[in-house]
């Protein structure tokens, strides 16, 4: 059966692809919006301790399943299959919305200094730090129509850090919790300069939406609410109500098809009912989160494009990053939980930036409300995890701690990769990725200073006892993946240009955080969304030109 | 359906791989049984934590009880995975890593439920080392104090529990899993088991979460959240 032809097919309903197929379908394009999962709810599985984003010991509540395993190298030469709930599977998400579902939802921009990493710091030996092609100033029109379209509540009155803003935050801020309030008057008596984290949750009844009702487990959970913002309950049905697009679910994209002159001419797909399926467009942009985006363009092999689309010069899947995450916990002599859900309200930035003798740093925060499944995994070293001396612990501190932690932005590395796996296919028969490599040592340098300050944070607080988290040296993208096709200016050392088009295909984008050059030490979810404005900026103005190509 | 009751009484190994029910986990990779290539040095140990290694254990589920059922009601088993003498003794390690006191313990609170219900579900992959890893323990129990260890006093069953933690178990009787693997199988499992939610076989009635002072369950908007 021929599909209809449309404008534009976007790869993957997530923050970048349900930006673009909003903007495109409301431009007037016709879109097809792919996605490999399938619309989830919050009555799908609750507020399961076991079955969540951030617990996935029973399986993945927002996917994929196990019809998506990937390969992963831990060594040269050492390498075995693992499933998507498995540890090492960098997992983000299978669903209509992706990630922005289940997450903590905090909708960071970066600071100034984050595009511009190697003139801030020089390239350090072993990373291929570079600026982005872009600067803040370019980004921020979009930063502020993600933080109005899909919604976002803060306040940067008090971070004297934050990057130049134009307009007021839709939303006013959340209010400290319990935690927030101890670790606020902690944070100036040390100077530091606390705010409220900015979020992508409603303070107060917006876009049609309730307000948050600060139930206990919100990351790692769809809301039962509706409060929290993500692009399946914004952009998505948005994109659906301009009549352009069409949202296929259970579609899982195997190939962007190239022809012989360089262009970019459909997507074959498997739908779902596993039957192949060729969707045929004007113009393609990819979509699919950094590792799944590299996967597909590597997959995607033409008569120019051998070794992949984009990959001329082997950058495709190269500089995958996630982020170093590090901090510190502290036990309490009083109460510091309050049961008042998200749980994670308070951050310093006075860190991400201007640490001596180190690249980056983070931004630091206090972590959302621990389950009591998660907390039996934090304890201080050395301590007795089983016994009544276990169960005197969650008794005696469930309530009385706090965990205070940073993403330290990492240095990306070339060979820390995503590439395809020569023989171990999914259950579609499509060749899945195969993630290798180590993190840059200077990143474990960056953690144990910025743990340091979460030490100190939580001393001045009153904690009594305190263990720093260091991260290992396993390389490992998780949902904040990102860089696998850097956008940049000269085409040799990066895969698009700096509106995410590739340089070979000029009908082809990617909009992700794929074209992330660097991480920026915070969560990357609002400037994913940026970007998805960014891209579509530059494909409408094309296609009013009638520029195809 | 092959003679599974048998199989599960006295606790041998089926040949055939067991039947998944859960349909996430029935979903089949692209050949009938994938053969998972590995690379050279990518050791049996390491195929085992990632859960590639065949699943050998005894089947669960439909045709074991229809089987038993036909043999009067008083057979009928107890367990889906477990023969009665390894869930006894499983029953009595996960009550020392969650003992009972003022609050219940694992024993109370269903941890074999949990892990006889999840183990012929999403943790399929761990049936091998439950089996293994049970004899290796009975065993390692009657070597070191001529006893088996629900007659242990409570000093001892502890100390027997922090030699397989440690990894200090004989060697011989230890391969796949080892000791400190299997012990930090059934430690994250029991811990799984009283912290998770109840549907899953564990935390009968929320008593972690009631041990906590947290409230429960759960209800969205009908807690007593404060107002922010």
């Amino acid at each position: 059966m021929n599909l209809k032809h449309v404008n534009a097919i976007v790869v993957g309903a997530g923050a970048g692809g349900g930006v673009v197929a909003k903007e495109l379908s409301e431009a007037g394009l016709s879109v097809v919006l792919l996605e490999r999962g399938e619309w989830v709810s919050f009555e799908t599985y609750g507020q399961d301790e076991l079955i969540n984003q951030r617990t996935t010991v029973l399986g993945n509540a927002y996917g994929p399943d196990d019809r998506s395993p990937r390969v992963i190298e831990t060594s040269p030469g050492t390498w075995g299959v693992v499933m998507p709930n498995e540890g090492g599977y960098s997992n983000n998400a299978a669903c209509v919305g992706s990630g922005t579902v289940s997450y903590g939802a905090m909708g960071w921009r970066y600071m100034e200094k984050d595009f511009k990493m190697r003139s801030t710091y020089g390239a350090p030996e072993g990373s291929t730090l570079e600026d982005w092609p872009i600067s803040y100033a370019d980004l921020e029109p979009c930063y502020h129509k993600a933080e109005q379209e899909v919604g976002v509540s803060g306040d940067m009155s008090t971070n004297p850090f934050a990057a130049p803003r134009k307009d007021p935050y839709p939303m006013p801020a959340f209010p400290y919790n319990h935690e927030g309030r101890i670790l606020e008057a902690a944070a100036k008596r040390l100077g530091f300069h606390p705010f409220p984290i900015p979020m992508l949750r409603n303070s107060v009844p917006y876009g049609g939406r309730n307000a948050c009702i600060h139930n206990r487990y919100c990351c790692g959970f769809a809301c039962p609410n509706n409060a929290k913002n993500g692009t399946h309950n914004t952009v998505i049905p948005r994109a659906l109500a301009s009549g352009n697009c069409e949202l296929r679910t259970r579609s899982v994209a195997s190939e962007v098809v190239i022809d012989d002159h360089g262009v970019a001419r459909g997507v074959r797909y498997f739908d779902e009912n596993d039957a192949p399926q060729y969707q045929t467009a004007d113009l393609v942009v990819v979509s699919g989160g950094a590792i799944e985006t590299a996967r597909l363009l590597l997959n995607s092999k033409s008569k120019l494009f051998p070794n992949g689309a984009g990959n001329r010069y082997d950058w495709v899947g190269r500089n995958l990053q996630g982020h170093a995450y590090c901090g510190a916990d502290g036990l309490f002599d009083e109460d510091t939980f309050d049961d008042v859900g998200s749980g994670a309200t308070i951050a310093i930035s006075d860190f991400n930036h201007g640490n001596p003798g180190v690249t980056g740093g983070a931004v630091l925060c206090n972590e959302f409300i621990r389950p009591p499944y998660g907390f039996t995994g934090m304890r201080p070293p050395g301590s007795p995890l089983w016994g009544k001396a276990h169960k005197d612990f969650q008794r005696r501190f469930y309530k009385r701690n706090i965990s205070v932690r940073g993403p330290v932005q990492e240095m990306p590395v070339f060979d820390v990769r995503a590439q395809i796996d020569p023989s171990v296919r999914d259950h579609w028969g499509i060749p899945v990725v195969r993630l290798s490599g180590n993190r840059h040592p200077g990143d474990i340098d960056t953690a144990r200073v910025i743990a340091d300050r979460a030490e100190a944070w939580l001393k001045e607080a009153g904690a009594v006892e305190i263990w720093r988290n260091i991260p290992g040296t396993a390389a490992g993208a998780g949902q904040h993946q990102a860089g696998t096709c850097r956008m940049g200016d000269d085409p040799k050392i990066s895969v698009t240009n700096r509106f995410g088009q590739l340089h070979d295909v000029g009908n082809m984008f990617v909009s992700d955080a794929s074209l992330h050059v660097t991480n920026g030490g915070f969560n990357p979810a609002l400037t994913i969304l940026a970007l998805g404005y960014w891209v579509s900026d530059h494909i409408k103005a094309r296609w009013k030109a009638g520029v195809l190509t | 359906m092959h003679a599974s009751g048998r199989l599960l009484k006295h606790g041998s190994l089926s040949p055939t791989p067991p039947r998944i029910s859960r349909s996430r986990k029935a979903v089949a990779m692209s050949a009938p049984e994938p053969t998972i290539p590995q690379g050279p040095g990518f050791s049996r140990r390491t195929a085992l934590k990632l859960g590639l290694v065949g699943v050998i254990g005894a089947a669960c589920g439909v045709g074991s009880t229809r089987f038993v059922a036909r043999l009067g009601k008083a057979a009928r088993p107890r367990y889906r995975f477990f023969t009665e003498a390894e869930a006894k003794l499983l029953i009595d390690i996960c009550e020392q890593i969650i003992p009972g006191d003022d609050a219940p313990g694992a024993t109370e609170t269903g941890a074999i439920h949990y892990i006889d219900r999840q183990i012929c579900g999403p943790l399929a992959k761990h049936k091998r080392a439950y089996r293994v890893g049970l004899e290796s323990f009975r065993q390692t129990c009657l070597r070191k104090y001529n006893a088996p260890f629900e007659t242990l006093d409570p000093s001892a069953k502890i100390e027997m529990l922090r030699m397989i933690e440690s990894d200090a178990a004989p060697k011989a009787l230890w391969d796949e899993p080892s000791a400190g693997a299997f012990f930090n199988l059934v430690l994250a499992h029991t811990m799984q088991s009283f912290y998770g939610s109840p549907r899953h076989g564990g935390n009968r009635d929320y008593s972690s979460y009631r041990m906590l002072g947290l409230d429960y369950p759960q209800i969205a908007g009908q807690n007593r959240y404060p107002k922010a």
